[in-house]
């Protein structure tokens, strides 16, 4: 037969767990423990907290320039479904991701307000720093599992990154590059519908971005980004094939940027109120809470209890913030970190700016 | 006149062009519907529709690379980088087929197009938005590259860009976008790539730069004449590659003696090309060692300490009195 259909191994589905009322679909279910779900919900909260006093900090210009992430929460079941010795190469969007990993609030505020020492981290994360060239992380997961399997590690390499980077010919490299291989790396796409102002739908003629796994013979996987059930379980899935030797997947999580792109954006300029609008209805923090309260788990006083705590823990991470940077503010530091050990030339320019410091003194 | 700040003036040399050229096409990230982050392309997709001003995927290799063809095929692309330090995906197209495509062919095709990119620091960005790294374009045989100084620089120098027959890289300094105004003549200005201008006449010492350093230079040339009696000469480099080495080296066997001031890193940084011309053409007329104030050899730090990596006012006024103590 000259013309004749060739049978590709694999499908897209569309997984979604929780429904907008908080209605729970029992088959799907994860099952997760009572602590665990609290957990998930006390860290959504604080992650939207967070973002909300960053804002407000970043309006009073006491920080910088920083991407919201309220919408995206339930990025958070993604990284609760990895293993602490599992690796992560995050994007910029990734602040609930890094700040459940460990990642210290008080450095992320020391980051966003200019000092360099926001990069010190906690020994042991297994957390890439930020990374803003869009696109160019997903392949250091790539090489990281690479290590990992190279050493015997049951472990696998999570990199995530948005609708926009899907763009970037790095997306398809490392794609490829892990297919071949057949690496335990988990490609967790964040599409929160808008790169800027470029609406996803202008960013690929293609129906879904999971659908781009089928070129490269990869599992990939819709899930309702929204949906921490979802995100949890499909994330859960794709390491546990990773580490049995089934190589990587690909996972589109359908969100929503409901603030800004960065606090240097204005959304007006090319979306409408309506969408954002239709967005808020399908908050991954509501539906979650809803379902939380009709099993029992919550009520207005837990939850009245919970969103003190996590004031105080803000406010606490703000007090050391300030204390932290009343105290580091050497110039010289710029020369610490170039290379392990500090060149001739260097040397020489750190000499420079500290007599010139002194003078001004 | 109209007084307009970069961005504007910007915005109509490219308004003029693409009304007069029916081949001047803009692509980029985010140039169409929202204007471009900065503004620069405002207002020009409602004009001339999404067949002139495309608003891309987020490629920037292929945004090279497709105004490449486009301009091979004999349509004049602009093509904006949202930021310099974005621009290097697209630096392998730029290095193996914009630079190359003349000589490849030679002559038969040409690659008629521009690269725009914001560049430069003190602007309090997140890191990669604030990098000077112009030199990686400048040691390209084949490219051109070019930096404005103020708005009506900016605006010649585009129209030159957009006109010139050959790849040109144009860096924006946002520093400047929006720091002053400046009267723009609505009708027709060029300025010739590969020519330099006089910023501020003096005759006791030369100091050279452009882009975003113009700034701290001149102002350092206004304290030093005020407070010290020390008269200037500012060269203006405007284009990095063709290099204009006639107008500083001129400038030099006048005073005898030269800083170049830049805030990209000193190590292999334009301030070594240049000086390496004046030792080859006016050593002797040198009274003292040519000193460089730069940014240093590290990656410019977060914006707490971005002060004191960029050469500003103070580093300037000290490397032109230590060069007269000499
Ligand atoms: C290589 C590169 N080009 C351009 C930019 C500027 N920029 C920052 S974020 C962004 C859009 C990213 O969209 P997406 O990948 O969907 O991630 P999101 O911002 O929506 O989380 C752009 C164009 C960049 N950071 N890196
Ligand atoms: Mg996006």
């Amino acid at each position: 037969m000259p013309i004749q259909e060739i049978d590709l191994p694999h499908r897209i589905t569309y997984l979604s767990i929780l429904d907008r009322e908080g209605q729970v679909d029992e088959a799907l279910d994860p099952r997760l423990s009572e602590e665990l779900l609290l957990k998930l919900y006390r860290a959504m909260v604080l992650a939207r907290r967070f973002d909300e006093r960053m804002l407000i900090l970043q309006r009073q210009g006491k920080i910088g320039t920083f991407a919201p992430v309220k919408g995206q929460e339930a990025q958070i079941g993604a990284a609760a479904a990895l293993e602490p010795n599992d690796w992560i190469t995050p994007s910029f969007r990734e602040t609930p991701v890094e700040m459940w990993r460990g990642k210290p609030m008080e450095n992320i505020l020391l980051y966003f307000s200019g000092y360099n020492e926001g990069g010190d981290m906690p020994e042991g994360l297994n957390l890439l720093p930020v990374s803003v060239p869009v696109g160019s992380q997903m392949s250091h997961a790539v090489g990281i599992a690479f290590g990992l399997r190279y050493r015997g590690q049951k472990s696998v390499a999570a990199t995530f990154f948005g609708d926009g980077a899907t763009s970037q010919g790095d997306f398809h490299e490392a794609m490829n590059f892990a297919s071949v291989y057949q690496l335990p790396v988990v490609f967790i796409c964040q599409n929160n519908h808008w790169a800027i102002s470029l609406p996803r739908s202008r960013q690929t003629n293609s129906a879904t971005l999971a659908q781009k796994a089928i070129a490269y013979d990869m599992q990939g996987i819709q899930v309702d980004g929204n949906d921490i059930l979802a995100v949890y379980s499909a994330v859960k899935e794709a390491a546990e094939r990773g580490r049995a030797g089934g190589g990587p997947t690909l996972i589109e999580m359908v969100t929503y940027r409901l603030s800004m792109h960065t606090t240097a954006d204005d959304p007006k300029k090319y979306r409408s109120e309506q969408e954002v609008a239709e967005w808020e209805s399908r908050d991954p923090i509501t539906r979650f809470e809803k379902y939380l309260t009709q099993r029992g788990m919550l009520d207005e006083q837990k939850i009245r209890s919970i969103t003190q705590e996590i004031k105080a823990e803000i406010s606490l991470a703000e007090q050391r913030w300030e204390e932290i940077a009343a105290k580091r503010i050497d110039p010289l530091d710029m020369f610490e970190h170039a290379y392990a050990e500090i060149t001739p030339t260097l040397h020489d320019q750190r000499e420079m700016l500290r007599k010139e410091l002194e003078e001004k003194k | 006149m109209p007084k307009m700040n970069m961005v504007q003036a910007l915005n109509m040399a490219l308004r003029q062009e693409m009304e007069k050229d029916d081949r001047v096409i803009l692509l980029g990230e985010d140039i169409g519907v929202d204007g471009g982050v900065f503004r620069v392309t405002d207002g020009l997709l409602d004009k001339f529709g999404p067949q002139r001003v495309l608003d891309t995927p987020l490629a920037e290799s292929t945004i090279a690379g497709c105004s490449i063809g486009m301009a091979v095929y004999g349509l004049r692309p602009v093509c904006e980088m949202q930021f310099s330090g974005f621009s290097y995906y697209a630096f392998h197209q730029m290095e193996a087929h914009a630079s190359r495509i003349r000589s490849r062919s030679r002559g038969r095709y040409g690659v008629p197009m521009v690269l725009r990119a914001p560049y430069g620091g003190g602007v309090r960005a997140l890191e990669h938005h604030s990098e000077s790294r112009e030199v990686y374009w400048a040691h390209t045989p084949g490219l051109k590259m070019v930096i404005p100084s103020t708005p009506r620089l900016a605006r010649a120098l585009l129209v030159s860009a957009i006109r010139d027959p050959d790849p040109v890289i144009f860096y924006e300094p946002k520093a400047i976008y929006r720091a002053f105004r400046e009267e723009v003549p609505e009708e027709e200005e060029t300025f010739p790539i590969g020519k330099s201008r006089v910023a501020r006449e003096g005759g006791n010492i030369t100091l050279i730069s452009y882009g975003a350093s113009l700034m701290p230079t001149l102002e350092a040339a206004s304290e030093l004449s005020e407070k010290d009696g020390v008269e200037c000469e500012v060269i203006d480099l405007l284009s990095l590659s063709p290099l204009d080495d006639k107008l500083f080296v001129e400038s030099v066997k006048k005073t005898g003696r030269a800083v170049v001031v830049h805030e990209a890193h000193a190590t292999y940084g334009a301030g070594a090309e240049i000086i390496a011309r004046i030792v080859e053409k006016a050593l002797l007329y040198l009274e003292a060692p040519v000193r460089r104030t730069t940014g240093f050899d590290v990656v410019i730090p977060l914006y707490q300490r971005e002060q004191d990596y960029l050469p500003g006012v103070a580093r300037i006024k000290r490397a032109v009195l230590e060069t007269l103590a000499f």
